[in-house]
C-alpha cells in the first residue's frame, strides 16, 4: 500500500548529513563500528563520528585503495569499518581493493559515497560519481543502496550496521526533499511503493524519486495513474515488486542519476525480461556532465520530471494494444 | 605443534619446506618456485619460533598474525601451514587442482586457517596495518607479520600503506621485503628498479633492518628487534636469493613463474636430500 499520497516535497537534510548523524547513533550504540576517510571527513560528514570517537576514526589521507584495504584488515579483527568518501574516488581508486580485499574473501566493510551523482553542481566532473552503482552491483554479495532522503539514510546506515557483508551506500551532497515520515518502514532489499497507480510506473533511486512524484502529479492531471516505486536497493533488486508493476500497469519509466546503461534501468529490464517483459523507458546519464549549480546541472542533463513525463507517454504508447 | 628456536631444527624444517615446494609445483604443472623458495627460512621463523599462535586454534583472537602479501608464493605458506597442523600435508600435491583448499594463490574461502585471500599485489600491507589497527582498539599485544615482494613495491599502494603505517605508529606490524631482485619479466633492476629499499623504508619513517634472508639467526635476531621497537613499524629487507636451495632455480628468472618439469623435481630434491 502507498505511505501517503500527500507529498509536500520539502526540503530535508542532504543524505550525507544523514549518513553522518546515523554513523555516530550506530557508534554509540555498538564499540565496534569505526570509520576510515581520505581527508574528506568535513565533507562527507564523517566529521561527526571523529569529533566523538577519535580513537575509533582512522584518517588515512589521500590514499584512498590503502584506506579500502585498511578497512577490510580492521574487519578482519572484528570491527565494523564505515569507509567513505566522495563516491567517484573511493570506488574508482579503491575498486581492486573492493574487489580483493571485501568481495572475493566476503570481509565485513560498508562504504559510504557521497557526492554521488552531478547534483554536486560546481565542482563538475573530476568530483562527480556516474558510474559507481555499476561499480558496486559489479561486486558479488554486496548489497548496493542509494536512498532518497534523510529517513531512508538512517534506515539504511543502521540496516548495515547490522547486516554482516560488504555494502555501498550512496550519499548526495545538496539538500534533497523529505520523502519519507519519520517512523516510515524501510526495508533494504523491498522497494517502497510510495504512489499506487494502473497507467505506468516509475521507478527511482534517490534524487530522481521526487521528480517521479513530480511526474506523477503531472500525468494524474492528464488523468494517466502513475505508480511510483523507490527502488533504493539496487542488489540485491525487488523483482516481485517489479514484476507486478510491469504486470499491472503495463508499461514502466527507470529514472536515475547515474549513467543510464548501466544503473538501476539496466537491472529493472533485465529482470523484467526474465519475469514479466514490458515496455521500459530510460532516463539517466549519457556522459559526463559539467559545472554549474546543484540544481542546474541536472536540469540540464534531462533528470527533471518533465523528461520522466514524457519518457511514461512513450512507455505507453508502446504497450501491446 | 612443537616449537624451537634451535636454528638446526630450523634448517631441517627449511629443506623439509623446499622438498614440498618443489614437489607441489612440480606435480601442479604451474606455480611460482623462485619466490617461494627466497621466503622459506622467513616463513619457517616465524610459524616455528616467532609467532604466538596454535594450529588447534586458528582464530583465536590474541594470536599473532601473518599475511602473504606476495600471494604467489602460496605453496611456501602451504607447506608451512601444514606442516604446523593446520590443514593436511598429503593433500599439498593437489595444489591448483579444481577444488583443492590449496588455491593458486591463497584463498580463505578454500582455506578458512589462512589470514587473507591475497594474489592482487600491493594490498597486503594495507590489511595488516588494518589488523594491526584493529588488535590495538582490542587492547591485544598481538603482533602483525605481512610478506611483501621487491616487485610488489612498485605498486603505489605500499607507499600509501607505508606512510600511514609510520605516521600512526602501527608499531605491532611488521612488513619483510623478500628482495630477491627477480620478478616475472625479468631482474628488478631491468624492469623498473626498486633501489634503494632500505633508504626508502627509512624515509617513510620505519624502523628499518637489513638482514641475509637465508642466516637465521640474523632472521630471528631481526624479529626479536621489531618486537622491541616501539613507536614504529618494522620493515626487515631481506636480501635472498630467488630460487634459493636449488642451483639451478637459483638467481635464475625463468623459474619466477615456470614449474620444474618432472626430471627437474628429481634433479632439485637430490640437492635438497
Amino acid at each position: 500500500m502507498a505511505l501517503t499520497t500527500n507529498y509536500e516535497l520539502k526540503l530535508g537534510a542532504a543524505t550525507r548529513e544523514a549518513f553522518g548523524r546515523a554513523l555516530v547513533e550506530v557508534a554509540r550504540e555498538n564499540p565496534n563500528v569505526v570509520g576510515c576517510d581520505a581527508d574528506l571527513s568535513k565533507s562527507t560528514m564523517m566529521t561527526y563520528f571523529a569529533k566523538e570517537f577519535p580513537t575509533r576514526f582512522f584518517e588515512c589521507g589521500i590514499a584512498e585503495a590503502n584506506m579500502v584495504a585498511l578497512g577490510a584488515g580492521l574487519a578482519m579483527t572484528g570491527k565494523i569499518p564505515f569507509v567513505s568518501s566522495f563516491s567517484c574516488f573511493v570506488m574508482n581508486k579503491g575498486f581492486e581493493q573492493l574487489r580483493t580485499t571485501v568481495a572475493y574473501p566476503r570481509v565485513n566493510v560498508k562504504v559510504v559515497g557521497t557526492h554521488s551523482g552531478i547534483s554536486i553542481g560546481e565542482d563538475g566532473p573530476s568530483q562527480m560519481s556516474i558510474e559507481d552503482l555499476a561499480l558496486a552491483c559489479a561486486l558479488p554479495g554486496f548489497t548496493v543502496i542509494s536512498p532518497a532522503d534523510e529517513v531512508a539514510t538512517r534506515a539504511t546506515v543502521r540496516w548495515a550496521a547490522e547486516h554482516f557483508g560488504g555494502v555501498f551506500i550512496r550519499c548526495g551532497r545538496a539538500k534533497v526533499p523529505v520523502i519519507y515520515a519519520a517512523d516510515a518502514k524501510i526495508e533494504i532489499g523491498k522497494a517502497n511503493l510510495l504512489l499506487p497507480g494502473r497507467d505506468v510506473t516509475l521507478v527511482a533511486h534517490g534524487l530522481m524519486v521526487a521528480e517521479c512524484l513530480r511526474a506523477a502529479a503531472a500525468l494524474d492531471a492528464e488523468g494517466i495513474s502513475a505508480r511510483v516505486l523507490d527502488v533504493h536497493t539496487l542488489k540485491p533488486l525487488d523483482e516481485e515488486i517489479l514484476a507486478a508493476a510491469a504486470r499491472e500497469t503495463g508499461a514502466l519509466v527507470v529514472a536515475e542519476e547515474h549513467l543510464v546503461d548501466s544503473g538501476l534501468g539496466a537491472r529493472v529490464a533485465q529482470a523484467l525480461a526474465r519475469r514479466a517483459p514490458a515496455p521500459v523507458e530510460f532516463i539517466g546519464l549519457e556522459t559526463y556532465a559539467e559545472s554549474g549549480t546543484p540544481e542546474g546541472v541536472p536540469a540540464k542533463y534531462g533528470l527533471t520530471s518533465q523528461n520522466v513525463v514524457a519518457a511514461a507517454r512513450r512507455a505507453m504508447a508502446r504497450k501491446a494494444s | 605443534m612443537q616449537k624451537t628456536n634451535d636454528p638446526h631444527e630450523l634448517a631441517e624444517k627449511a629443506k623439509i619446506i623446499r622438498r614440498h615446494i618443489v614437489e607441489m609445483i612440480g606435480a601442479a604443472k604451474s606455480g611460482h618456485p623462485g619466490g617461494s623458495l627466497s621466503a622459506v627460512e622467513i616463513l619457517v621463523t616465524l610459524y616455528w619460533d616467532v609467532m604466538r599462535h596454535d594450529p588447534a586454534h586458528p582464530k583465536w583472537p590474541q594470536r599473532d598474525r601473518f599475511i602473504l602479501s606476495k600471494g604467489h608464493a602460496a605453496p611456501v605458506l602451504y607447506a608451512v601451514m601444514a606442516e604446523c597442523g593446520y590443514c593436511p600435508v598429503d593433500e599439498l600435491m593437489t595444489l591448483r587442482k579444481m577444488g583443492s583448499i590449496y588455491q593458486g594463490h591463497p584463498d580463505v574461502r578454500f582455506l578458512p586457517a589462512l589470514e587473507a585471500s591475497t594474489g592482487s599485489l600491493g594490498e597486503g600491507l594495507s590489511l595488516a596495518l588494518g589488523m594491526g589497527s584493529g588488535l590495538k582498539l582490542d587492547g591485544f599485544d598481538s603482533r602483525v607479520y605481512v610478506m611483501i615482494g621487491d616487485g610488489e613495491s612498485q605498486e603505489g599502494q605500499i607507499w600509501e600503506a607505508a606512510m600511514y603505517g609510520a605516521y600512526h605508529k602501527v608499531d605491532n606490524v611488521c612488513c619483510i621485503v623478500d628482495y630477491n631482485k627477480i620478478q616475472l619479466d625479468g631482474f628488478v633492476k631491468d624492469i623498473l628498479d626498486v633501489a634503494p629499499v632500505a633508504e626508502k623504508w627509512r624515509a617513510f619513517g620505519w624502523h628499518t633492518l637489513e638482514i641475509d634472508g637465508h642466516d637465521l639467526g640474523a632472521v630471528q635476531a631481526a624479529f626479536a628487534e621489531a618486537a622491541a621497537t616501539k613507536g614504529q613499524p618494522t620493515c626487515i629487507v631481506a636480501n635472498t636469493i630467488k630460487g634459493k636451495g636449488v642451483s639451478f632455480m637459483e638467481n635464475n628468472p625463468k623459474f619466477h613463474g615456470v614449474a620444474p618439469t618432472p626430471q627437474e623435481v628429481e634433479l632439485a630434491l637430490k640437492e635438497l636430500a
